[in-house]
C-alpha cells in the first residue's frame, strides 16, 4: 500500500501539470462553468452515509432491516473483511442483493479460467474507464491480497502483455458495446504466448461487464468511498449546485421542460394515468412502419437528451488514468454514427435467455445459471408500488426503462412499441438514465433528485438496479454475439 | 371425451347419417363385403375403381383438400360401418380392423388409415365431435381415388431424392413442409420463400415476402403449412403478430389475416391436425391464444401465468388436448375447452423448456427438450407424469421431432454452438443413432418431409441454407465409437466396460422389455442400415492380485529384508528367502548369488537359517498396531533410564511444586520395568534393540511431542549394536544418554562396525573381489531397472566389499531414491534404518537434520522455552497425562481433537473402556 499511495503522489503531480491545460469543466446539470480548483478538494459530499444521494437517516429508516439483509451484509463482510457502502444500499432490496452477491462471490473468488491477481486487475481496468475510484480502490485492496504483482499497480505498461491485450476489449465494452467484432475475439484468441482461452476471455468478459455495470450504480446512487480510505469521493465533480441543493431545485426542473414537472404532485398523478392508459387501449394499432420509426425516433432522441457538454470531454485526471488507455474513448450515440450505419441489434436473433445463456455457461460453467437468476429477480422485482401509490402494476415502467437502456446500445425488440417509453420516462429521468448507464462518473446529485420527485429513495435505487443489469446484459450480448460469429 | 360429441349433435348425426348411407348404399354393393362398405384399394393389391363413382357426387360444401388422405400399403380396403367406425382389411391377413376416425386430416386423422402394426396392436379409439366426424366421411369418400395413388406412391419408393441443399438468402428461422411432401416453406426474418422439393433440387416457387413496405409482421419467428389445406401457411412474427397466408389468393401479397393480439414476441404457432380453422399460438408475454380462422380474433386465450410460451403442440391423437412449454421449465396440458386452467402441469427441464412434441403414434408419448441439454419423454397416458426416457445432448435443443414410423426415434438440432442434427434412438441415450452435420451455423428448423416417411429429413440454419438430408447418408456415431474402454486405477487396478456380449459367462443378457412390448411394426424385414440394437455395456474391474501387487511387493520386501545384524550368508539366505515369498525368484537367486560369492559355502547351519528366519517372522509384521506395542515397551525403559536422572533435572526446575510427585511417579512408572524385560527376554534378540530404535525415531520426527533430553539416545543405542548381551546394555544405555542430555549435536557416526562380524565368515576360494565388477554391474542393472531397493539393500548387506566399487555419488542418489520412496510408503522405521546404515556421510546425516521439535505449553500456549518439563511462563506441567496427571516422558499420544493425551499406555487402558476424552472435556477421542 504504501508503494501505491507514493505513486497516487507522483501520479497526480503529474497529472496536475496536464490539468492546467484544461481547467474548465462544465456542471452537466447546472451548465455552469467551473472553474476546476486543483488544490482545493471536491467538496465533501452533504451527507455522510452510505451515499451522497441519500440522507443517511433516510435509508436507516427506509430500510425495515430485516434479519436476511444483515445477515447478507455481513457474509459479505466477512468474505471481503470492509463492509461495503454498495451492500449497503443494495440491501434496499435484499432480494436483489442475494443474486448480485451469489454472482459477484463467484466471478471473484470461486473456481474460474482466471487466476485471482487477473480477475480483480479487471475489475480495477474496469472500473477505472469510468473513473470509480470507490471501486478501482477496493480493488486494488483485494489485488494486493491475492498476491498481486505490486509493479502491475503502476498502470497498463507494467502488466503482462495479456492482459494489455484484452483492454481494448475493455474499452469496447464499456463505452461502445456495438463496435466489438468477431475480429476482436480471433486477435485475443490467436495462439500464441500471450493468447486467451475461450473460457477465460468469457470469464474476462463477464467480469468487465460487471464493473462497468457496477460503476454504474455506484455512480448513480453516489456511493460514498468507505470512510477509511482517502481518495476523492465517488462523486468528483460536484458543482455549486449541489451546495445549495434546494434553491436550485426549481431552477433545474425549470430546465428539464418535462411535461407535468411544474407540479411534483401531478407529475406522478399523469404517469399512473398514462401507464392506465397504456395498459388498457387495446393498441389502436400503430402500423408497423410506425413502430419502426419510433424506434429510431428514440434512439434520435436519446442524442438531445444530454446536452452537448459531454462531447469533447475532459480527459480524466486522477490516478486512475494509469489503468486507462485511449482515455478520451467514450460513448457516442448508437444513433448518430452517420454513414457506417450498423446493423441494429434485434434481440430475437441474439436474446439473453436462448443464445446469451447457453454460451456463457458453456464456457463459464454455473455463471449462466446465476447470471440467470440475477436478471430474473431484477426484472420481475416490484413490490408493486408507486410512492404513495400500492398495487400498481409496474411491469410497463420497468420494460420501459429496461428497454431504453438497451436502446441507447442498439438493441432493439420488435415487440415493443417505443413509443411507450416516451409516455412513461419524462425527460429528466431519461437524462438521468442517460447519464448513468453511458457517462456514470458525470452523474450528479442534481439529476439525481431532478426526477420523480414524489418517489422514494429505494425506489430510485430500483431504477438504478434496472440500470446496471440492462446495461450489463446489453455488453453480455454484444460481447457474446461476437464470440458466437467467431465460433462458427 | 369424444361422446361429448355425439350426444351434443345426435339428432344431426342421424339425419346426415341417413342421406349420407343412401349414398353410400348405392355404391357399395360393387364390393359386398357389408351394406355400407366402400372399398380403398391400394395400388398394389387390387386396384378398384370404385371411388370414380363417387367423385360425381356434388360435395360443394368439400373442399379439395380431402383427396390426399394418406394409407399405408397395407390397407386395401377400408369400411365405414353403421357405427361411424372405419373398418379396413389388412393386406396379406384378410382380417378386418377397426380403425379410429380420427378426422378428416392427414396428420393424425391421416392415421385412421394406417395400420398399426399390421393390427397386433391396439387402437385408441377417438371419437370426434359430430361435425367433424360427418366431415371425415366426407372426406373419406372423396379421397379413395387420391388414395389410392398416395398409396401406390408410398409403397414403392414414394418419395425420391437425395441429399441436397440451396442457399437462402438470409438466415432461416423456421421450416415446414405441406402435406404432400413436395414443398417446404421456409422463414425468417428476412426471408419467406416456397421451394419445391425436386428430385435433385429445390426450386423456389414462390416469394412471400412482397410489398411496398416490409413491416415486421414478415419477421418470421416461425411458420408452420397446414396439413390439410395446401393453400394455408401460418407463420409467428417476432413482434407479436399471427399471420396467416392463403397461396390461392390471385394477389401477389397472400397475405390473409392478421392477429395483434399478442403483447410479445409469438414464438409459436401451430395448426390442429383435423381442424381447418384452428390455430394455436404461444407467445412471450405468457399467453396461448386460439384463433379461428373465419373470425377476426382469438376463440380463447390460455394463460401460462406470466412466464413466456416457447412452444405449442396439439395432440396428435387427442382432439382437445394440447402441450405448452414454458419458458421457466414447466410443461402444461390444456383442454382446449377450459381456457380457466391447465388440465396438468409439471416441471419438465431446469430453464426454458424450448420445444415438445407428441408422439405421432403413441397418444401419451411427449418429447420435450430445453435449454438444459436434455431431451426428455414423457408418459402422459396415466395421470401420474412419468419420465420414461431421458437423453443427453451436447447442447440446448431447439427442436425436437419425432422421426415418422420409428416409435423410439427422434431428431434434435440445438440452439447454440453445435450445428449438427441428431438422431437419436431414445433407448440408447449415449449415442445418437445418426448425425447429420452439413451446417455450418446453428440449424433453426427440422422437419421430416413426410409423416410416413422416416427417411428425408429438412432442415433451414443460420448458415441461409435449405438442406434435405438423406438417412441413409447420416453419419453413424456408433461406428466411430470406441466400443471398448480400458482404464487402469491408481492402486493398479484394471477397468474394463464392453459388450455384454464379449463377456460371454454372463449369458442371460438383459433386453429391453419395451422392444418386446412395441415392436417397431413397419417393418416387413428390418433393413440393415436401421439396426440401432441396444447395447449393454459392462464395467469389469480387475483387482491387482495381492502378491503381484507392484506395491505390496516393494513393501514387504522393505519391511522384511533383514540388512545388518547377522552374518552376511544368514542375511543373503533370508532375503532371498522373502524375495522367493514374494515370487521375485530373480531376486531371491541373485540373493543366493551373493551369498555363495562372498561367504563361505559351510558357513550357514540350516539351523541357523532357520532361526534366523523364525526370529524375523515375527518381527517384520509392523501394522500400526504393533508397531504400537513395540514402541510401548520401550517408552518405560527409556523412561527408567531417565528416572536415575531425574534428581538432577529436579535441581534445575527446584521451584516447582509438583516435583516429588513426579518424582514417584516416575518411580511408579519404573514398574513397568519387569514386563518389559520379560518382553525382551522372549524377542531376545539384537534385532529387538533395533526395533526400539527405529520406533523412537520417526515417533520424534513426525508426531509425538517428546520432551529435547530423549533425543540423543538411539546414538548412544548405536554404540552398542552387536554386543551379545545387549539386555544389560540396554538398561545401562539410557543411563549414558541421559548425562549426556544436555549434549546438542553430536558428529555424525562413522561407519558402524557391524559389518565387521561377518568378515570372519568370509573365506574366499577365489579372491572376493573378483566378482565385485560383476556384483557392480548387477546392482547398475537393478537400479536402472527401478529397482533401487535391490541395489540399496546389497550395498548395505555386502557393506565394505562392494561400497567402493561404486562411486559415491551414485550411491547417494540410490540412497536419496530409496528413501524418497520408503517415505512415499510411510515406512518410516526402514526409511530410517537404511539411512543409519548408509555408509554416505550425506545421506547418514539426514538423520540429524531438523530434529529439534518445538512444543507449546500445554497450558499457556507459549512456547516452551527452556529444556524441561515445566514452561517457566505458567510454572506448570506441560505435556501432563491426562490420565494419572504425571509429566509424559517419552511417548505422548494425544487426541488430534481436543488435544488431550498422555501415555500410550494409560490412554490405550483408558479407551479400552471409554471412548471419551480422559481429561473429561466430553471429547469423542479418535486415535488411529
Amino acid at each position: 500500500m504504501m508503494l501505491i499511495s507514493l505513486n497516487c503522489k507522483e501520479n497526480r503531480n503529474t497529472m496536475n501539470s496536464e490539468k492546467l491545460s484544461i481547467a474548465y469543466m462544465i456542471c452537466t446539470s447546472c451548465q455552469k462553468i467551473l472553474r476546476k480548483q486543483k488544490e482545493v478538494r471536491a467538496p465533501q459530499p452533504v451527507t455522510t452515509g452510505p451515499t451522497a444521494f441519500i440522507p443517511e437517516k433516510e435509508i436507516v429508516q427506509n430500510n425495515p432491516v430485516d434479519g436476511n439483509t444483515n445477515l447478507l451484509i455481513l457474509e459479505e463482510y466477512s468474505t471481503t473483511r470492509h463492509s461495503d457502502n454498495t451492500t449497503r444500499i443494495m440491501g434496499l432490496h435484499p432480494q436483489y442483493l442475494e443474486s448480485f452477491l451469489r454472482t459477484q462471490y463467484y466471478i471473484l473468488r470461486m473456481d474460474g479460467p482466471l487466476p485471482f491477481e487477473y480477475r480483480h486487475y479487471l475489475a480495477i481496468m474496469a472500473a477505472a474507464r469510468h473513473q470509480c475510484s470507490h471501486l478501482v480502490n477496493t480493488h486494488v485492496n483485494e489485488f494486493l491480497q491475492v498476491g498481486g504483482e505490486v509493479e502491475w499497480l503502476n498502470g497498463l505498461e507494467y502488466v503482462p502483455q495479456k492482459l494489455k491485450n484484452i483492454n481494448e476489449v475493455n474499452k469496447i465494452l464499456a463505452h461502445r458495446p456495438w463496435l466489438i467484432t468477431k475480429e476482436h475475439i480471433k486477435n485475443l484468441l490467436k495462439t500464441g504466448e500471450n493468447s486467451w482461452s475461450l473460457a477465460e476471455l468469457v470469464h474476462a468478459m463477464v467480469l468487465l461487464a460487471h464493473y462497468h455495470a457496477l460503476t454504474s450504480f455506484v455512480f448513480g446512487s453516489g456511493i460514498n468511498p468507505k470512510i477509511d480510505q482517502d481518495g476523492a469521493p465517488a462523486v468528483s465533480n460536484f458543482c455549486l449546485c449541489n451546495a445549495s441543493n434546494e434553491n436550485n431545485m426549481e431552477e433545474v426542473t425549470l430546465m428539464y421542460n418535462s411535461p407535468g414537472t411544474s407540479d411534483s404532485v401531478s407529475e406522478l398523478e399523469v404517469l399512473m394515468e398514462r401507464m392506465k392508459k397504456l395498459q388498457e387501449e387495446n393498441e389502436e394499432e400503430a402500423s408497423q412502419e410506425e413502430m419502426a420509426t419510433r424506434f429510431e425516433k428514440e434512439k434520435k432522441e436519446s442524442l438531445l437528451v444530454i446536452t452537448g457538454a459531454y462531447e469533447e470531454e475532459l480527459i480524466p485526471t486522477s490516478y486512475m488514468s494509469r489503468y486507462v488507455d485511449d482515455p478520451s474513448f467514450g460513448y457516442k450515440d448508437f444513433a448518430r454514427r452517420g454513414d457506417d450505419h450498423l446493423p441494429t441489434f434485434r434481440a430475437q436473433d441474439y436474446c439473453w435467455e436462448d443464445h446469451g445463456f447457453s454460451l456463457v455457461n458453456r464456457l463459464y460453467s454455473d455463471i449462466g445459471q446465476l447470471l440467470d437468476e440475477k436478471f430474473h429477480v431484477v426484472r420481475n422485482l416490484t413490490y408493486y408500488t408507486m410512492a404513495t401509490h400500492e398495487d400498481v402494476d409496474t411491469t410497463m415502467l420497468r420494460r420501459a426503462i429496461w428497454n431504453y437502456v438497451h436502446c441507447m446500445f442498439g438493441i432493439r425488440y420488435d415487440d415493443y412499441d417505443y413509443g411507450e417509453i416516451n409516455q412513461l420516462l419524462e425527460r429528466s429521468l431519461k437524462v438521468y438514465i442517460k447519464t448513468v448507464t453511458c457517462y456514470p462518473e458525470k452523474t450528479t446529485k442534481c439529476i439525481y433528485d431532478s426526477y420523480w420527485h414524489q418517489f422514494k429513495h429505494s425506489e430510485k435505487i430500483h431504477v438504478n438496479l434496472l440500470l446496471m443489469e440492462a446495461r450489463m446484459q446489453a455488453e453480455l450480448l454484444y460481447a457474446l454475439r461476437a464470440i458466437t460469429q467467431y465460433m462458427t | 371425451m369424444g361422446s361429448l360429441g355425439e350426444v351434443d349433435h345426435s339428432e344431426d348425426y342421424v339425419e346426415e347419417q341417413g342421406s349420407y348411407l343412401q349414398l353410400m348404399k348405392g355404391r357399395g354393393e360393387d364390393h359386398g363385403e357389408s351394406g355400407s362398405a366402400l372399398a380403398a384399394p391400394s395400388g398394389q393389391e387390387d386396384t378398384v375403381d370404385t371411388p370414380r363413382h363417387f367423385r360425381a357426387q356434388p360435395f360443394p360444401s368439400l373442399p379439395k383438400r380431402a383427396e390426399r388422405l394418406v394409407a399405408q400399403a397395407h390397407v386395401t380396403r377400408v369400411y365405414i360401418t353403421w357405427g361411424g367406425t372405419l373398418v379396413g382389411v389388412v393386406a396379406g391377413e384378410g382380417r378386418r380392423r377397426r380403425f379410429p376416425v380420427a378426422g378428416g386430416g392427414r396428420k393424425g386423422g391421416g392415421d385412421g388409415f394406417r395400420v398399426h402394426g399390421g393390427g397386433r396392436q391396439a387402437f385408441h379409439k377417438i371419437d370426434l365431435p359430430l361435425h367433424n366426424w360427418q366431415r371425415c366421411l366426407k372426406l373419406l369418400v372423396f379421397s379413395m381415388e387420391k388414395m389410392a395413388r398416395v398409396t401406390t406412391v408410398l409403397s414403392g419408393s414414394t418419395i425420391t431424392g437425395r441429399t441436397m441443399f440451396c442457399h437462402l438468402d438470409a438466415p432461416a428461422n423456421a421450416i415446414s413442409v405441406c402435406r404432400d411432401a413436395a414443398q417446404v416453406v421456409v422463414a425468417g426474418r428476412n426471408i419467406f420463400k416456397i421451394y419445391s422439393i425436386e428430385e435433385e433440387q429445390f426450386v423456389e416457387r414462390a416469394n412471400l415476402r412482397v410489398g411496398r413496405k416490409l413491416s415486421l409482421n414478415f419477421s418470421c419467428a416461425d411458420v408452420v403449412w397446414h396439413q390439410m389445406d395446401d393453400n394455408l401457411l401460418a407463420t409467428a412474427a417476432t413482434n407479436g403478430a399471427v399471420v396467416t397466408w392463403n397461396l390461392g389468393k390471385p394477389s401477389r401479397n397472400k397475405q390473409d389475416q392478421l392477429f395483434t393480439e399478442h403483447k410479445r414476441t409469438v414464438n409459436k404457432v401451430c395448426f390442429h391436425p383435423n381442424e381447418v380453422n384452428m390455430l394455436l399460438s404461444g407467445s412471450q408475454d405468457g399467453y396461448m391464444k386460439c384463433f379461428d380462422l373465419r373470425k377476426r380474433e382469438s376463440v380463447s386465450t390460455f394463460s401460462g401465468q406470466s412466464e413466456s410460451v416457447r412452444d405449442v403442440q396439439f395432440s396428435i391423437k387427442d382432439y382437445f388436448a394440447f402441450a405448452a412449454s414454458f419458458e421457466n421449465g414447466n410443461v402444461q396440458l390444456w383442454d382446449i375447452r377450459r381456457p380457466d386452467r391447465y388440465e396438468r402441469m409439471f416441471t419438465a427441464h431446469n430453464g426454458p423448456v424450448f420445444c415438445c412434441d407428441w408422439h405421432p403414434d403413441d397418444r401419451g408419448w411427449l418429447a420435450t427438450g430445453g435449454r438444459d441439454k436434455m431431451v426428455k419423454v414423457w408418459d402422459l397416458s396415466t395421470t401420474r407424469t412419468k419420465e420414461v426416457y431421458c437423453v443427453q445432448t451436447i447442447a440446448s435443443v431447439a427442436r425436437v421431432k419425432w422421426r415418422p414410423e420409428m416409435k423410439y426415434h427422434l431428431a434434435t438440432c440445438s440452439m447454440m454452438v453445435d450445428h449438427n442434427i441428431y438422431v437419436w434412438d431414445i433407448r440408447r441415450p449415449y449415442i445418437p443413432f445418426g448425425m447429420f452435420e452439413e451446417h455450418k451455423d446453428v440449424t433453426t428448423g427440422i422437419i421430416w418431409r413426410h409423416i410416413h416417411d422416416p427417411y428425408y429429413l429438412l432442415s433451414g440454419s443460420k448458415d441461409s441454407t435449405l438442406y434435405q438430408h438423406m438417412f441413409k447418408d447420416a453419419s453413424r456415431p456408433v461406428d466411430r465409437a470406441n466400443p471398448e474402454g480400458l482404464c487402469y486405477g491408481l492402486f493398479g487396478d484394471l477397468a474394463f466396460a464392453g459388450k455384454d456380449s464379449m463377456f460371454t459367462s454372463d449369458s442371460n443378457r438383459k433386453t429391453y422389455g419395451g422392444e418386446r412390448r412395441y415392436p417397431i411394426f413397419f417393418f416387413k424385414k428390418p433393413d440393415l442400415s436401421e439396426q440401432f440394437a441396444n447395447v449393454s455395456s459392462s464395467l469389469n474391474v480387475f483387482e491387482m492380485e495381492g502378491g503381484s501387487n507392484s506395491v505390496d511387493w516393494f513393501v514387504n520386501m522393505a519391511q522384511q529384508y533383514i540388512l545388518t545384524g547377522r552374518s552376511l550368508a544368514e542375511l543373503c539366505d533370508h532375503n532371498a528367502k522373502i524375495a522367493k515369498e514374494l515370487y521375485r525368484y530373480q531376486v531371491a537367486q541373485t540373493w543366493t548369488m551373493l551369498r555363495i560369492v562372498y561367504s563361505s559355502p559351510g558357513a550357514i547351519s540350516s539351523v541357523n537359517l532357520n532361526q534366523s528366519i523364525g526370529k524375523s517372522g515375527g518381527l517384520p509384521l509392523m501394522n500400526s498396531l504393533k508397531e504400537l506395542s513395540v514402541a510401548l515397551n520401550n517408552e518405560p525403559r527409556l523412561e527408567r533410564g531417565k528416572a536415575e536422572n531425574w534428581q538432577e533435572m529436579n535441581h534445575i526446575h527446584s521451584s516447582n511444586p509438583l516435583i516429588t510427585a513426579n518424582e514417584e511417579n516416575e518411580e511408579t512408572e519404573g514398574s513397568d520395568v519387569p514386563a518389559d524385560y520379560l518382553f525382551g527376554d522372549v524377542e531376545g534378540d539384537e534385532d529387538d534393540l533395533y526395533m526400539v530404535d527405529h520406533e523412537n525415531a520417526p515417533a520424534e520426527e513426525h508426531e509425538y511431542i517428546l520432551p529435547q533430553e530423549a533425543f540423543q539416545l538411539r546414538h548412544e543405542i548405536i554404540d552398542n549394536p552387536s554386543a551379545p548381551d545387549h539386555l544389560q546394555d540396554k538398561v545401562e544405555s539410557p543411563h549414558v544418554s541421559g548425562n549426556e542430555a544436555e549434549t546438542v549435536c553430536l558428529t555424525p557416526i562413522e561407519s558402524f562396525s557391524l559389518m565387521s562380524i561377518s568378515q570372519p565368515l568370509y573365506d574366499a576360494y577365489l579372491p572376493a573381489d573378483y566378482f565385485n565388477s560383476l556384483v557392480k554391474d548387477m546392482l547398475h542393472y537393478y537400479a536402472e531397472q527401478g529397482d533401487v531397493q535391490m541395489a540399496v539393500s546389497v550395498l548395505i548387506v555386502l557393506g565394505d566389499r562392494i561400497r567402493k566399487e561404486i562411486d559415491e555419488q551414485t550411491q547417494e542418489h540410490w540412497y536419496t531414491s530409496y528413501i524418497d520412496l520408503l517415505q512415499r510408503f510411510k515406512l518410516w522405521n526402514v526409511s530410517n534404518e537404511v539411512i543409519k546404515l548408509s555408509t554416505c556421510s550425506s545421506i547418514n546425516c539426514f538423520n540429524q537434520a531438523s530434529t529439534s521439535l518445538h512444543i507449546n505449553c500445554s497450558n499457556c500456549k507459549r512456547p516452551m522455552s527452556s529444556k524441561g518439563w515445566i514452561c517457566d511462563r505458567c510454572r506448570q506441567c506441560a505435556s501432563m497425562c491426562a490420565v494419572c496427571h504425571q509429566v509424559v516422558k517419552g511417548l505422548f499420544v494425544w487426541c488430534q481433537g481436543c488435544s488431550h493425551g498422555g501415555h500410550l499406555q494409560h490412554i490405550m487402558n483408558w479407551l479400552r473402556t471409554s471412548s471419551h476424552c480422559p481429561a473429561g472435556c466430553g471429547h469423542l477421542c479418535e486415535y488411529t
